[in-house]
């Protein structure tokens, strides 16, 4: 059976053009490609948020019909949302994939962490993730990251080299020139790689629309128990709130990112569909993380810090 | 009024177009960045309430667009721009990707950086100043990039009486110093990033210009040429073969494609070895196809079992690439290590790394007056230069002027793996004569 050609972008002149998405979606599978064709042992971060599901999705749609050539590592800070975990063995089980977990809570209880005052969670995620990259002998690890997330981001090359210590120097980055990744690495080091690092928000959604892709509930507006700090809606739970004078109450709220519930705030929604959310970040005038991350308040460089350290 | 499935197309249907900017410190590169990305409503609240405090505390009186787009710690501590970042806006008409370069002292591996993937460049001038060194060397990087389309902006019109005058002297030198460079397109716009004339709206100022606003020409310049007058290439990334139950047969050989169209039913030749067949069938990630063209992603399935693997080049055999082992390109030095005259380094082209040395510097160029200098021995950080370079096994290259992404290559210091040089095979204006050029290396004619 063949198909005529799908996408076609109509309205151009050029009779061989690609559409925004489909230019991002090849972009993406040529750097998945280029990873399994030069490394021995990449792993794909997954931690059942979106961008780590679209991600998935390019690399099942890179190496069909064969499986996907590698393993998946999730940093578990025990403090996950219920839905996104069952979400993420789901489709480890759907592809037959394997799985690795970095445990937050298994590093806390053997007193190798310390659990943060303010009980926030994210940062803590970068020692079990680069002592499991180090441990297991990952040499390529795929991240979500996109660098319209942050300021520190857009400076983030597709390919990144990390030293032996997970280590980010901004100032001594590669040059990328055209597609021509350079992923040489001395043994200890390894490369973080980004195929989404071109991709928006927005992008994502409409990929994720276009082809149909199951996401965890959280991302659609659904009633929630919730209560307010520092100016977001955090989700009630045994992790930590609420506290004190704060106090619960039910509201129509979505999630635009999925991580840590001690730091990911929810949304007043009544987006219950792909096309209502879309509608809804389109028309929005905060920033993904602007609206939902409390980590990165913290200070105005902290994604910065937290990166040179190893974290994504 | 359009529903929501309505507005959801028009989203999607949108085309991409990668764009760089140059420009030097005091220009109002800034400026225009943040006008671009404010007046195409780019800027959230969140991050320019973060701008606003952070310039509030810094005393200053209105915010400072520039900390929208430094964002690392030590280039808000200098105030300057240290690396190319990447910025993402849209319109309903398009999506953009800017690569934000630096007009600092690393100009020209910055300017390289951004401009190798960019299919327009927008090049800033300084109304009161007119084409200086600088504007050149961003013209000359363009040109040796092939940046398919240039944009002169020459900016602060307002300070200039907003006359006509001025503009059409700044635009017909850079004019005419650009196409003798070899850019086949440029257009020059008046316009005030600071004010706001012909940057997104167009100005009340200047009637006399009857040109698009800057917006207007990034969202209606074409982004892709005729690719079927290119020939097709095809770099083998990576051979898929289930050998499942269900694909007990399948052998695959995924890749991006590098330019032109394949269809089925073509014959091809693979390189280096000269195998021949004939395309059976083009997986475009997960539908079967009788078409594909660049830069679409997809898997070919050749009618005959020969042996392909990664680095390979297919292309059909009415138009494949000679190969060779002798390499003549012009590169720009990226790295702070310098490259000598026998240096052994890998290069990589495509999806293939090679082993190779570097027999000859015949010339190093610079740009600001384009002279040549012969055999300067070696080639630092920032230089342009012509090289000779020897490599361990046969590539299929075509000239960078014929074809961006089969023409191109790293040089990797294989020692630590840093980037040495981008290179960019064939003829360039920097393997001409131009200005003090003495042709005396043997078997290499300027």
């Amino acid at each position: 059976m063949t198909a005529t050609v799908a996408h076609v972008h109509e309205g151009t002149d050029a009779p061989y053009a690609l559409s925004h998405l489909d230019a991002l979606e090849s972009e993406a599978v040529h750097i998945f490609r280029e990873v399994a064709g030069e490394f021995e042992k990449p792993v794909v971060l997954f931690s059942g948020g979106k961008d780590s599901i679209v991600m998935l999705h390019l690399a099942l749609k890179a190496f069909a019909p064969a499986p996907v050539p590698f393993t998946l590592l999730h940093v578990d800070t025990g403090h996950n949302f219920p839905e996104v975990l069952a979400y993420r063995d789901r489709a480890v089980e759907k592809h037959n994939l394997r799985l690795h977990v970095a445990s937050v809570q298994e590093y806390i209880d053997a007193g190798k962490l310390r659990e943060r005052p303010d009980g926030v969670r994210n940062p803590l995620q970068t020692v079990p993730l680069t002592e499991a990259i180090q441990r297991l002998r990952f040499d390529a690890v795929f991240g979500g990251g996109r660098r319209d997330e942050e300021k520190a981001r857009a400076k983030e090359r597709v390919f990144s080299l990390r030293d032996e210590f997970s280590q980010w120097d901004p100032r001594r980055q590669r040059p990328e020139l055209w597609q021509l990744y350079n992923g040489r690495h001395a043994p200890g080091e390894h490369v973080r790689v980004f195929p989404l690092s071109n991709w928006t928000e927005l992008d994502v959604w409409q990929y994720i629309a276009r082809e149909g892709i199951e996401l965890p509930e959280i991302y659609f507006a659904h009633e929630r128990e919730v209560f307010r700090r520092n100016g977001m809606w955090l989700t009630a739970g045994e992790w930590g709130g609420p506290k004190g004078d704060e106090s619960t109450e039910t509201r129509l709220i979505r999630y635009r990112t999925v991580g840590d519930m001690s730091c990911t705030g929810a949304v007043d929604s009544e987006a219950t569909t792909l096309d209502a959310v879309i509608t809804e970040i389109a028309a929005s005038r905060l920033t993904e993380r602007g609206a939902t991350r409390a980590d990165d308040k913290m200070s105005e460089a902290a994604m910065e810090d937290r990166k040179r350290e190893g974290y994504f | 009024m359009t529903s929501t499935t309505e507005q959801f197309a028009d989203l999607s249907a949108t085309t991409l177009l990668r764009f760089a900017t140059a420009g030097s410190v005091d220009d109002g590169k800034s400026t225009l960045v943040g006008r671009l990305l404010h007046d195409s409503k780019s800027i959230l609240t969140d991050q320019l309430e973060a701008v606003e405090a952070v310039s509030a505390q810094r005393g200053q009186d209105t915010p400072d667009l520039a900390l929208l787009t430094d964002g690392l710690r030590a280039e808000r501590e200098q105030g300057i721009t240290i690396d190319v970042a990447y910025r993402y806006f849209a319109t309903t008409r398009r999506r953009f990707i800017l690569a934000d370069t630096p007009g600092h002292v690393q100009y020209t591996r910055n300017m390289v950086t951004g401009a190798s993937t960019a299919d327009l460049a927008v090049v800033l001038v300084d109304a009161r100043n007119g084409v200086i060194e600088q504007t050149r060397r961003h013209a000359a990087v363009a040109a040796l990039l092939r940046v398919p389309h240039v944009v002169l902006a020459v900016n602060k019109m307002d300070l200039v009486g907003y006359e006509e005058k001025a503009f059409a002297r700044i635009a017909e030198e850079f004019t005419a110093y650009a196409s003798d460079l070899g850019v086949p397109e440029i257009t020059a716009i008046p316009i005030s990033a600071l004010a706001g004339d012909n940057v997104v709206e167009p100005s009340a100022n200047m009637d006399w210009y009857g040109g698009p606003t800057v917006l207007e020409h990034l969202e209606t310049v074409p982004v892709s040429h005729d690719l079927t007058a290119c020939p097709a290439r095809f770099p083998v990334q990576y051979v898929i073969r289930p050998q499942s139950a269900e694909h007990p047969d399948y052998r695959g050989y995924a890749g991006q494609i590098a330019s032109g169209v394949l269809r089925v039913g073509e014959p091809v030749t693979v390189l280096p070895s000269g195998r021949t067949s004939v395309i059976e069938g083009i997986d475009a990630l997960g539908e079967s196809v009788d078409i594909a063209w660049a830069p679409q992603s997809v898997t070919l399935r050749l009618r005959d079992d020969i042996d392909i693997s990664r680095g390979d080049l297919i292309a059909p055999s009415a138009s494949a690439p000679a190969t060779t082992q002798d390499v003549e390109a012009t590169v720009c030095h990226v790295a702070d290590q310098p490259l000598a005259v026998g240096a052994r380094v890998l290069l990589k082209h495509t999806t293939r790394t090679v082993k190779a040395i570097v027999k000859e510097i015949p010339s190093r160029l610079t740009l600001d007056d384009l002279s040549q200098h012969p055999n300067p021995g070696q080639l630092v950080a920032n230089d342009i230069g012509r090289v000779v370079v020897r490599t361990a096994e046969p590539l299929a290259l075509d000239a960078y002027a014929a074809s961006r992404r089969t023409g191109s290559f790293l040089l990797i210091d294989p020692a630590d793996g840093t980037t040495l040089a981008a290179g960019m095979a064939g003829e360039s204006f920097a393997s001409q004569a131009h200005t003090t050029v003495q042709a005396d290396e043997e078997g290499w004619d300027f």
